[in-house]
C-alpha cells in the first residue's frame, strides 16, 4: 500500500515536470495597487486585462498567456523592485506590466535591460519613465500630455492670473512645469505656485493663500484618491467658487468613482483628460459592457482599466511578433507606430518615445439622467507627451 | 490682520476635529491605561455607519450621528468583553499594542471587504453645507458646526467627570481600583462604561470630522499618529490638556500650511518637539 502510494506520487511528480516543460505558457507579471488606499486602481488593472482576455482569449497563436498579479500597495520603490525580481527569477515572466506610481516604475526600470524584459506601464505618469529603458512602452498618459491642453483652455476662457496648486511629487512637479510653460507662452501670468505635501487633508489654508494671491483661476493636480475630494470641497466651501474663481484640473481630481461624493456642487468643474467613462463611442460601450459582464461595477471604472486593456493589446502584439520567444528589442519594435481605436478614442504608440499618442478631451462635470459625469465638450486630437515630443 | 484672523479660524476648527476624536483616546490612555491603537478604527466605523445610514437607509444627519455612536458602541461590546477587559490597567504595553494593532488590521480588512476601497461621503444637510459669510471672509458652515460640537463635548465631559456621581466613582476606580472595589464600587461596570464612552466619542468625532479626515479603510491607521500626538502633548486623561494640545497643534499646522505649504508637517512636529521638551508629561499631565 505504502509502496504504491510512493510510486503514484513519483509518477505524478514526473508528469508535472514533463508537463511544465512541454506546455508553452507565457507569463506576464502585473504589478499594481491591489490593496491599500489606491486598491481601486489596481482592481481596474485587473478589470481591463480581464476584459481583453475575455474578448480575445488567452491564446496568441499556440502560446497560452497567463497574467500574474503582485501587490504594489503604495509608492514603495524597494518593494516594487523586489516584486519585479521575484516575478523575473521565480515565476520566469517574459513581460512586466502595470505600475501605478512613478517611483515604483523608476525602481523597476534598471532590471529590464539586465533581464531582457519589456515593461508596459499602465499608469505611472511622469514623462521621464520611458527614457529609463528602451524596453518600456506606456499606454496610460503623462502629466504634460494632459496639462498642456488645460493651460490652453484656461487662456482661451479668459483667465489672466492663475494660481497653481499641485501635490509635491514627480507628476505634480511635471504638471506645474507644463502648465506654467504653456500658460506663460500664451501670455498669461502665474501668480502663485503651491506645492502641497501628499498627505495634506485640510486644504483651508491653501484656499486662503490662493484667495490672497488675487488669482482668477486655480489649476490643480492631485493623484486620484482620498485627497482630491477634500480639495474640491475646500474650494467650494471656502467661497472661492461662489467668488468667481474658476477651477481647472486634470481628470485625476474628478475621477468618476469620486463624482457622487463631490455631489452637485461639483457641476461645472473643468478638466482635461484622456478618458471619460462616459466617452461616447461603440468601442467604449463594448468595453464597459464586457467589464459588467465579467462582474465588474460600472461605478468603479477608472482610467487605469482602459490603460490596462490597451496594455494587454500591446503585450499580445509583442507575443505575436516574437512568436513567444524572449526578444525584447523585436517585441518593442513591433509595437512602435502601432495604431488602433481604443475605448478612449484613436491612439497610437509614438515610435520615438514609446509613449501613447491620444486625444485629450476638455470635460465639464454635468448631471445627466440623475448621474454626475464628465461630459466631453472639446477634443484636442492626437496629443503627444509634450515633454518628449514637440509636435 | 484679516489673514491672521482667517488662519486662526481655520486652525481652531481643525484643532476641534482633532480634539473630538482624540479625547476618547485620551480617556482610554489616561484613565484605563490602555494604549488603544484601534481608536482610529472605531472612529472610522462611526463614519461608515453614518454614511451607510444616510446614503442607503435615507436617515437624516442628526439621526445618522446617533446611529453611528450607538452602533459603534454595540460593535465594540464583544471586543470589550472578550479582549479589552483583560488588558485594563494591568498588562504591559507590548501586549496592549499587539492586541489593539491586530484589531485595527482586522477592522481595516473588513471595511475594505464590506464597503470597498473608495471614499465614503457623509452628505451634509443643506443647513451645514456651503460657505457662510461671517463678515470678513467666507468660511465653510460645517466648520462652525465642528467648533460648536467641540466646545459642547469639552464642557459635557468636564461636567461628567468632575461633577457627577459617575465621575467620582470613575476617578476612585482609576486612582485605586482595589480600594474602590472593596468600598463596593463595581469597577468592572465603571470600566465598561468608560470604554463605551471613549468609543462613542471616537465615533462621534469620525462622523463630524469626516469633511477634514475623509472616511476610507486606511483611515484607521492614517491619522492614528496624529491622535496619539495630541494625547501625549496634552497629557493622557486630561480634558483641558487635550483641548489645549488640539488647538495649539491645529494652529501650528494651519499657519505652517498657509505660510510655507512645501514644508509639509514640519511645523506640526516642531511644535510637538518644543512642547514635549518643555512639558515632558504633556501640557496638563499628572504624574502617575
Amino acid at each position: 500500500m505504502k509502496k504504491s502510494a510512493t510510486l503514484l506520487s513519483a509518477a505524478v511528480a514526473i508528469g508535472l515536470m514533463t508537463g511544465g516543460a512541454s506546455a508553452d505558457v507565457i507569463k506576464v507579471g502585473v504589478i499594481g495597487t491591489m490593496s491599500g488606499p489606491y486598491a481601486l486602481f489596481g482592481k481596474n488593472f485587473k478589470m481591463g486585462i480581464d476584459a481583453w482576455v475575455a474578448e480575445h482569449g488567452n491564446k496568441v497563436g499556440n502560446h497560452t498567456v497567463e497574467f500574474i498579479y503582485r501587490d504594489e500597495e503604495s509608492p514603495n520603490p524597494a518593494k516594487s523592485k523586489a516584486l519585479a525580481q521575484e516575478l523575473l527569477v521565480k515565476d520566469k515572466v517574459q513581460y512586466l506590466a502595470g505600475v501605478y506610481f512613478t517611483p515604483d516604475a523608476m525602481a523597476i526600470a534598471p532590471l529590464l535591460d539586465e533581464s531582457k524584459t519589456p515593461l508596459v506601464v499602465m499608469n505611472a505618469a511622469t514623462s521621464a519613465i520611458v527614457q529609463k529603458s528602451p524596453y518600456i512602452v506606456r499606454t496610460s498618459f503623462t502629466m504634460w500630455q494632459n496639462t498642456v491642453p488645460a493651460a490652453k483652455v484656461a487662456k482661451t476662457n479668459g483667465s489672466k492670473k492663475v494660481a497653481i496648486a499641485v501635490s509635491d511629487y514627480g507628476p505634480g512637479l511635471d504638471a506645474e512645469a507644463a502648465f506654467k510653460k504653456t500658460f506663460e507662452a500664451e501670455g498669461g501670468q502665474v501668480v502663485e505656485a503651491i506645492r502641497m505635501p501628499l498627505n495634506t487633508t485640510d486644504f483651508g489654508p491653501i484656499m486662503q493663500r490662493i484667495k490672497d494671491s488675487g488669482a482668477d483661476t486655480i489649476f490643480t493636480f492631485l493623484p486620484a484618491g482620498p485627497p482630491t475630494l477634500g480639495f474640491v470641497k475646500a474650494y467650494i466651501d471656502n467661497g472661492l467658487k461662489a467668488g468667481g474663481v474658476k477651477l481647472m484640473s486634470t481628470g485625476d481630481v474628478v475621477t468618476e468613482p469620486d463624482l457622487p461624493t463631490i455631489g452637485d456642487a461639483g457641476i461645472g468643474i473643468l478638466s482635461t483628460y484622456h478618458y471619460s467613462v462616459s466617452h461616447d463611442s461603440p468601442e467604449n460601450k463594448a468595453f464597459l459592457a464586457q467589464i459588467v459582464k465579467d462582474g465588474g461595477k460600472l461605478d468603479e471604472v477608472t482610467m487605469t482599466s482602459v490603460a490596462a486593456y490597451d496594455g494587454a493589446r500591446v503585450i499580445y502584439k509583442m507575443i505575436e511578433a516574437t512568436d513567444g520567444k524572449r526578444d525584447p528589442a523585436k517585441a518593442v519594435d513591433a509595437v512602435k507606430g502601432m495604431k488602433w481605436v481604443s475605448p478612449r478614442g484613436p491612439v497610437s504608440i509614438d515610435p520615438d518615445t514609446r509613449h501613447i499618442r491620444q486625444n485629450v478631451y476638455l470635460r465639464t462635470v454635468e448631471k445627466v439622467d440623475g448621474k454626475l459625469i464628465n461630459k466631453e465638450i472639446k477634443t484636442f486630437e492626437a496629443q503627444p507627451d509634450w515633454a518628449l515630443s514637440s509636435k | 490682520m484679516q489673514t491672521i484672523l482667517s488662519i486662526g479660524l481655520d486652525g481652531i476648527s481643525y484643532g476641534m476635529v482633532l480634539f473630538i476624536i482624540s479625547i476618547g483616546l485620551s480617556i482610554m490612555m489616561g484613565l484605563m491605561r490602555v494604549v488603544n491603537l484601534a481608536h482610529g478604527a472605531f472612529a472610522m466605523i462611526g463614519g461608515y455607519l453614518a454614511s451607510y445610514a444616510m446614503r442607503d437607509l435615507g436617515a437624516g444627519y442628526a439621526l445618522a450621528i446617533v446611529v453611528a455612536v450607538i452602533g459603534t458602541i454595540i460593535i465594540s461590546i464583544p471586543l470589550e468583553i472578550l479582549l479589552y477587559r483583560r488588558i485594563y490597567r494591568k498588562s504591559d504595553a507590548l501586549t496592549q499594542l499587539l492586541l489593539t494593532i491586530g484589531i485595527t488590521f482586522v477592522i481595516i480588512g473588513l471595511a475594505n471587504f464590506i464597503f470597498g476601497p473608495t471614499l465614503k461621503a457623509i452628505p451634509l444637510p443643506n443647513a451645514l453645507s456651503g460657505p457662510l459669510d461671517i463678515g470678513f471672509r467666507m468660511i465653510p458652515t460645517h466648520r462652525v458646526f465642528v467648533i460648536v460640537c467641540g466646545v459642547i463635548t469639552a464642557l459635557a465631559l468636564w461636567l461628567l467627570i468632575d461633577k457627577t456621581e459617575f465621575g467620582i466613582r470613575l476617578r476612585a476606580s482609576v486612582d485605586n481600583s482595589d480600594m474602590a472595589d472593596s468600598l463596593g464600587i463595581r469597577t468592572e461596570w465603571i470600566y465598561a462604561a468608560t470604554f463605551a464612552l471613549a468609543v462613542g466619542l471616537g465615533a462621534f468625532g469620525g462622523v463630524v470630522g469626516a469633511e477634514l479626515l475623509p472616511i476610507e479603510p486606511f483611515y484607521a491607521l492614517r491619522y492614528m499618529v496624529t491622535f496619539l500626538v495630541v494625547v501625549s502633548v496634552g497629557g493622557a486623561g486630561s480634558i483641558a490638556g487635550a483641548l489645549a494640545a488640539s488647538l495649539l497643534l491645529g494652529l501650528a499646522d494651519t499657519t505652517g500650511k498657509y505660510l510655507a505649504p512645501e514644508y509639509g508637517e514640519f511645523f506640526f512636529y516642531l511644535a510637538v518637539i518644543v512642547i514635549a521638551f518643555l512639558f515632558p508629561r504633556g501640557l496638563f499631565g499628572r504624574a502617575h
